[in-house]
């Protein structure tokens, strides 16, 4: 029973796998990245079996769900962006049901080390380099160079755009990291705070409703934010993507 | 100074970041009620809008937070 808000994020081996002396273990990372996947795939597949045209409540959400990603796409990238809504929603859909099953208690939180999240935004940053560079050829370089700059500040405005694109996975990455981290620290030290408070006797457990209501309240913020990063996540690839098809403000 | 003491002292001074992020934050969504209150069937279209702004400016508060946390754990 750990009593230190560090603890929820250590990386146990469930099953130890070797393999030729790299460690390819099943941890409690890859068992909740396999749930998220199962969990995604399953309500989107079970959802739309009926195929009715007047949907049921579950086809029905599963159809919002799309629409919502799709729409979100479609606005930021325009309607050829739409190549790259299964990039983007299945990004939606892992950020989100990985966020949400960190919610439940003794859950482990996937988002919350920074290797997956770099690598999710490593392969945003690298798809819109690469399809920019191979759609746009040399064009794609108009990106860092904005229109109706003064020729006298146009070395520095193109050194800070690409100061600025290089950042892009940074924040992306971390954006998400950071959130789920010190959300979950947050959570359990105000935990923490109410055994603490327990402790002291009959007084002690009175005092400790009002760490515990903090926990709750914090709790709905956790869910309000495990949504809303999954939402920003899809948005900032949209608007990368975007870079990459239309290149040039 | 030793250096977990230096650690404690950074990651207060830290925190101050989270307080500049909270002015973003009620500066965007000022803005977002004087604008809505002006023209109510306007406000729902910017709603995702106002949603990306907020997260983007939450996350300059939580990378400050991040270092916080690095400093006291890391």
């Amino acid at each position: 029973m750990a009593t230190d808000p560090i603890h929820q994020f250590q990386i146990q081996k469930l099953i130890p796998i070797e393999i030729g002396g790299v460690d390819f273990s099943f941890t409690n990372s890859a068992l909740f990245m396999s749930l998220t996947v199962a969990a995604a795939s399953a309500f989107l597949i079970l959802s739309s079996r009926g195929r009715g045209l007047v949907p049921t409540r579950w086809q029905s959400a599963a159809e919002m769900t799309y629409e919502f990603v799709a729409g979100t796409l479609r606005e930021s990238a325009g309607s050829e962006g739409m190549r790259f809504f299964p990039f983007v929603f299945s990004l939606f859909m892992f950020v989100l049901v990985a966020n949400l099953w960190g919610m439940f208690p003794y859950f482990f939180t996937v988002t919350s080390h920074i290797v997956v999240t770099a690598a999710m935004s490593m392969a945003v940053i690298l798809t819109v380099i690469f399809y920019g560079l191979w759609r746009n050829k040399l064009h794609f370089f108009k990106l860092f160079v904005p229109s109706g700059v003064p020729a006298v500040l146009l070395p520095f405005i193109v050194v800070i755009e690409v100061l600025s694109f290089v950042s892009r996975p940074i924040s992306l990455s971390i954006r998400l990291f950071a959130n789920m981290l010190a959300g979950h620290i947050t959570l359990k030290v105000f935990a923490g705070f109410v055994v603490a408070l327990g402790s002291f006797g009959f007084v002690g457990v009175l005092g400790a409703i009002l760490p515990l209501l903090a926990a709750v309240a914090l709790t709905a913020l956790e869910f309000l934010v495990a949504a809303l990063q999954a939402y920003v996540f899809a948005i900032l690839t949209s608007l990368y993507l975007n870079d990459a098809l239309h290149p040039g403000h | 100074m030793e250096a977990e003491a230096a650690q404690f002292i950074g990651a207060g001074i830290a925190c101050i970041g989270m307080g500049t992020a909270g002015v973003g934050l009620g500066h965007i969504f000022g803005n977002y009620l004087a604008g809505a209150i002006r023209n109510p069937a306007a406000a729902d279209g910017q709603f995702g809008r106002l949603i990306f702004g907020f997260a983007v400016t939450e996350a300059m508060g939580i990378f400050s937070l991040l270092v916080a946390l690095i400093l006291l754990f890391g």
